[in-house]
């Protein structure tokens, strides 16, 4: 049986670890909320640029740009891409581990196809290059502060081996926010950008207006596709950001429970200890008592 | 198709990827374009164009509200005006001594530009901290 003034010293240090995790579930829960008000805030803006780009769909030949070339189908076994968004830190559940799964699993899963990977996130990264994998893009320490400018970073590079040729797909993997308790791993494919069509039914009498362009729509197509790209990386950041703070909190908050939890037992643990050490004394004086 | 009817006023959304910055009933509205400065009063045709970096204003009654905006997208109905920047701040908004810093970095380094420079970029950032500066300079005079 441990000694009472070890159980004193343990009740202790669970009591400190408690009130670290306590402060880090709060300070994870009001950047949460920030967090989630800039993913919300991001919205209108992807929308918007949706809505104009498919409105644009109709009116411009869109085999010619390299963004929508659809090389994947002709080479089989071709390489691919593999952007993985993970968080720079740890103690939040499975947010990260599910990440590294699900790309994992997308790594070995086609053995005829190669991948690459762009990592974004210091656990990802520190995964995945410690294995030996192919790296063509890193970049750790993002989520800090995290600038539209760094979305346009990534996108640049993924549009670079895109274009380049050095692969022929690239899909980003990344945790979706769906709500405070609840994360969701999504795999999408960025490159090449899906075909656009134009929306059809209520939205009909939009697409009827004939606007006028300047440039020329072609040229208005062609570089919006690119930000088209930079939004949605940008919107996983955010949406990865969201969910991260969300996971956290969870971790947290689960920490603290159990940390409570164990302050219980611990301390029933102790109480009997201490009743047994004072029945004891009890036991000695009565008998020492008789002896006289 | 039935005659066109003029309307009174302008919805105008200004919304960069952080957030909708603007979202007003508005009477008159300028946008720096690609082929230059074009105003736009209610009833315009529609029109998709590309912003240059440079100053906006709108006008609400007898105020004009101004923003300094750089890379972006306009998208211009007869009743509403949707200006898709990378960059939108309100003149109320800009960080005088930063930009302020920008213009001085940038114009020392196109006056002697380091080895590996970039020129283009340089004169990019000059623009858009003269922009700024322009722009704020006006907030403070009507105020």
């Amino acid at each position: 049986m441990p000694s009472l003034i070890d159980i004193r010293r343990r009740i202790r240090a669970v009591k400190s670890t408690q009130q670290i995790t306590k402060a880090m579930k709060m300070v994870a829960a009001s950047k949460l909320r920030r967090s989630q008000e800039r993913v919300v805030g991001a919205r209108p803006f992807a929308n918007q640029m949706l809505r104009v780009l498919n409105s644009l769909a109709t009116r411009v030949e869109q085999k010619t740009h390299p963004l929508l070339d659809p090389r994947e189908t002709k080479r089989a076994g071709g390489k691919v891409m593999l952007i993985v968004v993970t968080g720079d830190r740890g103690l939040c559940g499975s947010f990260n581990s599910n990440v590294i799964k699900q790309a994992g699993g997308f790594v070995v899963g086609d053995p005829d196809r190669e991948v690459a990977l762009g990592l974004v996130g210091r656990k990802g990264r520190d995964f995945f290059a410690r294995r030996g994998f192919e790296v063509l893009y890193q970049q750790v320490n993002l989520f800090g502060k995290l600038r539209y400018e760094d979305a346009q970073d990534v996108a640049q590079s993924a549009i670079e081996s895109f274009v380049g040729g050095q692969v022929d797909a690239i899909y980003l993997v990344y945790n979706e926010f769906k709500s405070v308790m609840q994360q969701r791993v999504v795999l999408e494919r960025l490159l090449p950008i899906a075909k656009l069509v134009a929306e059809a039914d209520e939205n009909e009498v939009e697409a009827e207006i004939d606007y006028l362009y300047e440039p020329g729509p072609q040229q208005i197509f062609d570089t919006l596709l690119p930000r088209h790209v930079e939004v949605q990386i940008y919107r996983a950041l955010l949406e990865s950001n969201a969910a991260f703070f969300a996971a956290q909190m969870a971790a947290m908050d689960a920490a603290t429970k159990n940390a409570a939890e164990m302050i219980d037992t611990l301390t029933l643990n102790m109480n009997k200890v201490r009743q047994a050490a004072i029945t004891r004394e009890i036991i000695e004086v009565v008998s020492g008592a008789q002896e006289q | 198709m039935a005659i066109p009817v003029i309307p009174s006023q302008l919805t105008l959304e200004i919304v960069t990827p952080d957030h909708a910055l603007t979202h007003a009933d508005v009477d008159e509205v300028e946008i720096p374009a690609e082929g230059g400065y074009i105003g736009v009063l209610p009833g315009h045709t529609p029109l998709l164009t590309s912003l240059q970096i440079g100053e906006m204003w709108y006008r609400k009654g007898g105020e004009r509200f101004y923003l300094a905006v750089a890379y972006g997208f306009a998208e211009i109905q007869p009743d509403h005006v949707v200006v898709l920047a990378q960059v939108a701040e309100r003149a109320e908004d800009i960080d005088v001594a930063r930009a302020e810093a920008a213009r001085r970095r940038a114009e020392s380094r196109l006056s002697k530009p380091p080895a590996d420079h970039d020129t283009a970029r340089a004169r990019l950032a000059l623009m858009k901290s003269l922009i700024r500066l322009q722009v704020s300079a006006k907030a403070r005079t009507r105020v």
